[in-house]
């Protein structure tokens, strides 16, 4: 159990590798709140052409940061879609201008939780404001107009970033000429709400969370994180993965021990993400941006009607899906088809078959690749960006 | 700031042309099909395949070519060259366009293969100001000689399947498919008979002898619009 004990701390105010932009004229978030004087961390690589016209911006997933294509400053892995980027890559940075910036509320450079309250000087733990994923679409339409682009060519991501993605068309139809939305959907389901909650009691139930002030009382929730994460980390697999990873397979033994030390590779696994996951993740943050996600419903912003969402000049989209995604499943993307073909927009849809699960947009997915290469060409082609700008 | 340069090369394919199937591998009665299509249209086609009507169109008439295909490795295909295709089927994904939100719908060999085919063609002249059907003709003579010779199930150039795993569940004569035109109101514009080599026959499609003699057909229908007065959208760029 020695994983799940060790307390770490880590110290708000680190200088993050990347850019920063700060902003003073505040937002009016969803919740009421005029929020000003936050910060914005952010990465990019390529260059902005001199038209503005090739800017693609990123957008992570829950747990995901700005470093795409970065060492983790904190992990030193390797950043989560380098398997996309780079020169001649499906994000091609002679082609195009990658932006991605840490979302509102997250840990990683932009202003969260963890961070000073200018109020108190104490960090803001649970008196942040509640936050939406349209407010963190807000706080990065900020970014881009600071960045002088009027128009993104195309905005991306994966599972919370899908629904970024998805937001910035509905939101500023204008301001995107195409939209990818992977393994996503236009308002989480009761079941994922159910996943999110468990995770937020976790950290909660862990007595050092301290009602949220456990930065100041110099104390770190890394037990309930830790289940948070493992919980949530099955909900990224699907049964098939699981067991063709790990199937019954017992760790470093022969035979099970009758005790609750990890008999299994999957047990011992799993313990491994939870421990790995405090070391670069605030539970505040947990919180607060499982939240964002929970309120995430299109269509309740349009009177119930997700077609409403869309109405107008809408970008083209291309729709991803996963056969083996339960925690995103097809059919949410499909429901998403049906509300863009009601207002006939431009749209792909592509179902790729897989057992990796939800997790499948982070990994070698051939499929997903040549999808978003072809998509990308064909819209860089009508938008009339070549390769070699320069 | 240092930008890590030493990013991965190894994605996916090289870099491709955004264009489908060469122009001389259009099969001879999407030629047609095509050549029935003005430029700059609209268009939905249904059950696209890989791809290469919407890419020829894209290509020779700039038209707003829109795919829905079945088959992940269709759809896949289409949007690798840079086409819009969803995965989806006649008899589910029609529903969901609003009237008239496309210059011209496409089936091509397809009909027979709908669980609803009435209902898909009530669809096709709801949501297309124009639907252009082609499909295989079961009162071919070849056909009918085979069933009568042989007394098994017929296979032809156009239907290959064997019965037991053929995905053609509703096969129709060109008398049969006139017919079920006439019972929903739906009015034929322009229609062509095909031989067996995709050579239109200048034969009246209601006629005994075009009901023999083609291999298939190929209907430019149109039918009441069921709002009228009501503006589409507009597909955006």
């Amino acid at each position: 159990m020695s994983i799940l004990t060790a307390p770490r701390l880590r110290r708000p105010g680190t200088d993050w590798p990347g850019y920063s932009l700060a902003v003073e004229e505040p937002l009016r978030l969803d919740c009421g709140v005029e929020f000003g004087g936050f910060t914005i961390a952010y990465q990019t690589y390529g260059t902005l052409n001199p038209e503005r016209s090739n800017a693609i911006l990123i957008c992570h997933a829950l747990t995901g940061d700005q470093y795409v294509a970065d060492p983790h400053p904190l992990t030193g892995n390797p950043g989560w879609w380098t398997t996309l980027v780079g020169p001649g890559g499906v994000l091609d940075t002679e082609r195009y201008f990658l932006i991605c910036a840490n979302a509102l509320g997250g840990c990683m450079g932009t202003t969260g939780p963890r961070d000073s309250n200018p109020a108190t000087g104490e960090p803001w733990a649970l008196d942040f404001p509640v936050i939406t994923i349209r407010d963190m679409v807000r706080a990065q339409k900020r970014l881009i107009e600071h960045l002088g682009i009027d128009q993104l060519f195309c905005v991306i991501g994966g599972s919370m970033g899908a629904m970024q993605a998805l937001q910035w068309a509905s939101s500023y139809p204008d301001a995107v000429f195409a939209t990818v939305p992977i393994a996503g959907a236009a308002r989480h389901s009761a079941q994922n709400i159910a996943f999110h909650e468990v995770g937020r009691q976790a950290i909660m139930a862990d007595p050092d969370w301290s009602g949220g002030r456990y930065l100041t009382l110099g104390r770190s929730p890394s037990r309930g994180l830790a289940v948070a994460r493992m919980a949530a980390h099955i909900t990224y697999l699907s049964e098939a993965a699981l067991h063709r990873k790990f199937g019954r397979n017992l760790q470093d033994r022969n035979a099970v021990t009758y005790g609750f030390d990890a008999d299994f590779q999957v047990e011992s696994y799993l313990r491994h993400q939870g421990s790995t996951f405090v070391d670069r993740f605030d539970a505040n943050s947990y919180l607060y941006i499982t939240r964002a996600m929970d309120y995430f419903d299109l269509a309740a912003e349009h009177g119930g009607s997700l077609p409403a969402a869309f109405a107008g000049n809408q970008p083209r989209f291309c729709i991803v899906s996963f056969t083996s995604d339960w925690l995103f499943p097809t059919a949410e993307s499909r429901a998403l088809v049906h509300a863009l073909n009601a207002v006939a927009a431009n749209v792909s849809f592509v179902e790729i078959e897989t057992d990796k699960g939800h997790d499948a947009f982070l990994l070698h997915e051939p499929e997903l690749f040549a999808t978003l290469r072809g998509f990308l060409s064909g819209c860089a082609e009508h938008r009339g960006l070549t390769r070699f700008w320069t | 700031m240092n930008r890590s340069a030493a990013l991965p090369r190894d994605v996916g394919a090289p870099e491709r042309a955004t264009v489908a199937p060469a122009v001389a591998e259009l099969r001879r009665d999407l030629r047609l099909i095509a050549d029935m299509i003005e430029p700059g249209a609209r268009v939905l086609d249904i059950g696209c395949g890989d791809g290469a009507l919407l890419a020829y169109l894209a290509r020779e008439k700039e038209v707003d070519a829109r795919g829905i295909e079945l088959s992940q490795s269709g759809v896949n295909a289409g949007v690798r060259h840079g086409l819009s295709v969803i995965q989806g089927d006649a008899d589910r994904d029609l529903e969901a366009f609003p009237d008239g939100a496309f210059d011209v719908v496409v089936l091509s060999q397809t009909l027979q293969a709908t669980r609803q085919p009435r209902q898909v063609l009530e669809e096709l002249v709801r949501i297309g100001r124009q639907a252009i059907v082609s499909f295989p003709n079961f009162g071919f003579w070849r056909i009918r000689l085979r069933l009568l010779l042989r007394g098994r199930m017929p296979a032809t150039e156009l239907l290959h399947n064997s019965w037991y795993d053929t995905p053609n569940i509703h096969l129709c004569t060109i008398r049969d498919f006139v017919a079920l035109c006439d019972e929903l109101g739906v009015r034929i514009e322009r229609s062509l008979t095909l031989d067996r080599h995709g050579r239109p026959y200048s034969l009246d499609p209601r006629g005994s002898l075009a009901n023999l003699l083609a291999e298939q057909g190929v209907f430019v229908l149109s039918g009441k619009r069921t709002k009228p007065g009501t503006d589409p959208p507009r597909a955006a760029r």
